[in-house]
């Protein structure tokens, strides 16, 4: 991809004394971060009062090459680590962007909690349907068939909808994209940024490394060759019928955008009602 | 993040038990956000700090376990806050991920085990003092820590200020070890006025974030800390970093780093030492105990002083790092470290191993689930002072 070509408009975004990143060339999460840094522009956001946070995994490397205040905490952990960074000082946009299994597997429990509280924190996940940094294991997003180092006879667990999990969570904000959908994807970023409350965009993203190469899918063109030609958009569509499946179609879209009291504002509510005066908040 | 508002401090003497003291300690302190999941025998300092936070301007969150609460509290601490959480026994072993990562990332912050008897679920009701090895050690990698054990309510609130201001003075992780007696006995607390508690304020950089590295050290091996969103675009991560932040995973750069971890403390060693000695001047036998333990070897020691036995009393207050050039300079003139604790032998080790053959270590163990019978520890020293 052309991930971080020299001289760029978004190359005041990033680390540039942090490049060459270790993303392996055809890797979707570094187009990924070009769409970011285009979103941050196009937001107008003070960027001093951006921040953040990544877990552990490729995806997990992005929060070390943005240049803005950057948390690279433990596997699974991003999120609980965003809600305590956020509620001590909520003048910050906080945003999250981890991988699958970062924040679906040993996280998941942080994820469905932070939507049902409505954390005001804006989680980005890339989704490649792996564990990409420990070398190509099962995730609890990989299709069923799918082959990885830990199911090679191929996986036989249903995967989680994302959209759905994160819309019945209780997110007000839920996208999904693929790389090869660089505007949306900006523009998907730009409008999370804006919004109040726990805001959450899956973006599918190629391993070509590990992913496609174990399932013969090809390298990175060949994967946004399928993106572009096998995904439909349908905002506001039912996440129930969003299901990803192998080398299926791709639906796409803004699904949720609702409003909803965020747990700022239902704490600081709940103890002005209760409290009137006495509340020091 | 500021020093206690005066009307959040309760100054004034109080009946109340060591939980309740090791919040208002908190409170006293200027914790201003606490995060914890619900576990006996802690449970109490998160529900009073959850009634007393609206009215203080603190922040409470009951998180979804304690992984989570152990890692809200570090982002709360980057996000200016002074944070804390509690747990015992099987919330501490959760915790031990964070407790690295907050001595990696020299994150400022104060973890409470209110211990209890284990392992596993254990005794969920019932004092213990055998998680002290897993406070020092329960984190892989190399690291120090510093803990701190108190032996009263008073205690409970004094210690719980003064792992705060440890926390920020060295930049790492502060264990506050109760036990279940400690911290369920009722006692007069008095919490003194707002203006006679010292706060250690956060060592905050005053450079230009052109000037300012984020984890280069000052002359005493601690970095000063950026704020957040003030524009220094800083990098905080677990990985093996230098002076930047960034990762580097070069050995020097390990060296260089987990060198500078264990060093800043174990340089501040006797700085951080602090015991409570009784009878030690003619003493030919030295009780060593912590906690509600100390408690019960202070009614053994004047049983067997009545005896005629020469017997004394060494409190580790601070018992990581481990005083342990005051056991290695009664070893000495001494004739035995008789240790007593509710475990079946943890800080032994560190008594015999500073002792280093001089005196004789003596174990009085016990599984916990109660205290030591006083005289289960008499017989010990009529025993060992029938040696000499
Ligand atoms: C507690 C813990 N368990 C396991 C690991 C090893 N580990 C590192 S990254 C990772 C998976 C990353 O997968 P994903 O979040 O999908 O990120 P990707 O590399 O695919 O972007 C695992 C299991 C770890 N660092 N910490
Ligand atoms: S292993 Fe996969 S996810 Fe990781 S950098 Fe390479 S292509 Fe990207
Ligand atoms: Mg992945």
């Amino acid at each position: 991809m052309g991930v971080m070509v020299p001289f760029n408009p978004v190359e005041p975004f990033l680390r540039s004394e942090r490049m060459p990143h270790i993303w392996c060339s055809g890797c979707g999460i570094g187009t990924t971060v070009n769409c970011f840094a285009r979103a941050l522009a196009e937001s107008k956001l003070p960027l001093d009062k951006v921040a953040i946070v990544s877990g552990i995994g490729c995806t997990g490397r992005v929060a070390g090459y943005l240049n803005l205040d950057s948390f690279h905490t433990t596997h699974g952990r991003a999120i609980p680590f965003a809600t305590g960074l956020k509620l001590a000082n909520p003048e910050l946009t906080v945003v999250v962007y981890s991988g699958d299994g970062d924040l679906i597997a040993i996280g998941g429990n942080h994820f469905i909690h932070a939507a049902r509280r409505n954390v005001d924190i804006k989680v980005i996940c890339i989704n490649n349907f792996i564990y990409g940094m420990t070398g190509g294991q099962v995730a609890p997003t990989t299709p069923v068939g799918a082959t990885a180092t830990t199911a090679p006879y191929g996986c036989f667990e249903r995967p989680f909808n994302l959209p759905y999990l994160a819309e019945s969570s209780g997110a007000v904000y839920v996208a999904r994209w693929t790389a090869y959908h660089v505007r949306y994807i900006a523009h998907s970023m730009a409008d999370a940024l804006r919004k109040k409350g726990f805001s959450f965009i899956e973006i599918l993203a190629p391993c070509p490394t590990l992913y496609q190469r174990r399932n013969k899918l090809g390298d990175g063109l060949e994967t946004m060759r399928y993106y572009k030609q096998h995904s439909v958009i349908r905002h506001g569509a039912n996440t129930r019928d969003v299901n990803l499946h192998f080398q299926g179609e791709i639906t796409l879209g803004k699904f949720v955008d609702i409003e909803r009291p965020t747990l700022q504002q239902t704490m600081e509510q709940r103890f002005r009602q209760v409290l009137r005066d006495r509340y020091a908040g | 993040m500021s020093p206690p508002r005066p009307s959040a401090v309760l100054s004034g003497a109080h009946f109340m038990d060591g939980n309740h003291a090791a919040c208002e300690g908190a409170i006293a302190a200027g914790a201003n956000f606490a995060a914890g999941y619900p576990i006996t025998p802690s449970t109490e300092i998160v529900e009073r700090f959850a009634a007393r936070a609206p009215l203080v301007g603190a922040t409470f969150l009951q998180m979804e376990d304690e992984l989570a609460s152990s890692i809200a509290i570090l982002g709360a601490a980057w996000g200016g806050a002074k944070a804390f959480t509690v747990t015992s026994g099987p919330g501490f072993s959760l915790m031990m991920e964070h407790i690295g990562f907050a001595a990696m990332t020299e994150t400022p912050s104060v973890f409470v085990n209110v211990q209890r008897g284990g392992p596993s679920t254990g005794l969920p009701t019932l004092p213990a003092q055998a998680d002290m090895m897993q406070a020092r050690w329960g984190s892989h990698g190399d690291y120090e820590i510093i803990a701190l054990c108190p032996n009263s309510p008073q205690e409970c609130f004094n210690l719980m200020i003064d792992a705060f201001n440890f926390s920020e003075q060295y930049r790492n992780p502060v264990l506050l070890m109760m036990d279940e007696s400690v911290g369920h006995m009722t006692e007069k607390v008095v919490i003194p006025p707002a203006d006679q508690i010292n706060i250690f304020p956060r060592r905050h950089t005053s450079k230009a974030p052109s000037e300012y590295l984020p984890f280069k050290p000052a002359s005493d091996d601690v970095p000063e800390m950026a704020r957040v969103g003030e524009g220094y675009r800083f990098h905080v991560t677990g990985l093996t970093h230098d002076e930047h932040g960034y990762p580097s995973m070069e050995w020097q750069t390990q060296q260089a780093l987990v060198g500078r971890l264990v060093g800043k403390i174990r340089a501040h060693a006797d700085d951080l030492t602090r015991t409570e000695e009784k009878q030690l001047e003619d003493a030919e036998i030295v009780l060593v105990a912590y906690g509600i333990s100390s408690r019960v070897a202070l009614w053994a020691l004047q049983e067997a002083r009545e005896e005629g036995l020469r017997v004394g009393l060494l409190r580790p207050i601070v018992v990581w790092p481990f005083p342990e050039k005051r056991i290695r300079e009664l070893a000495q003139r001494v004739n035995a470290f008789v240790v007593v604790e509710l475990n079946y032998g943890q800080m032994v080790r560190e008594v015999e191993r500073a002792a280093a053959g001089r005196a004789r270590t003596i174990l009085v163990p016990h599984a916990g689930g109660a205290v030591h019978p006083p005289e289960s520890i008499v017989k010990v020293l009529r025993e060992v002072g029938s040696w000499a």
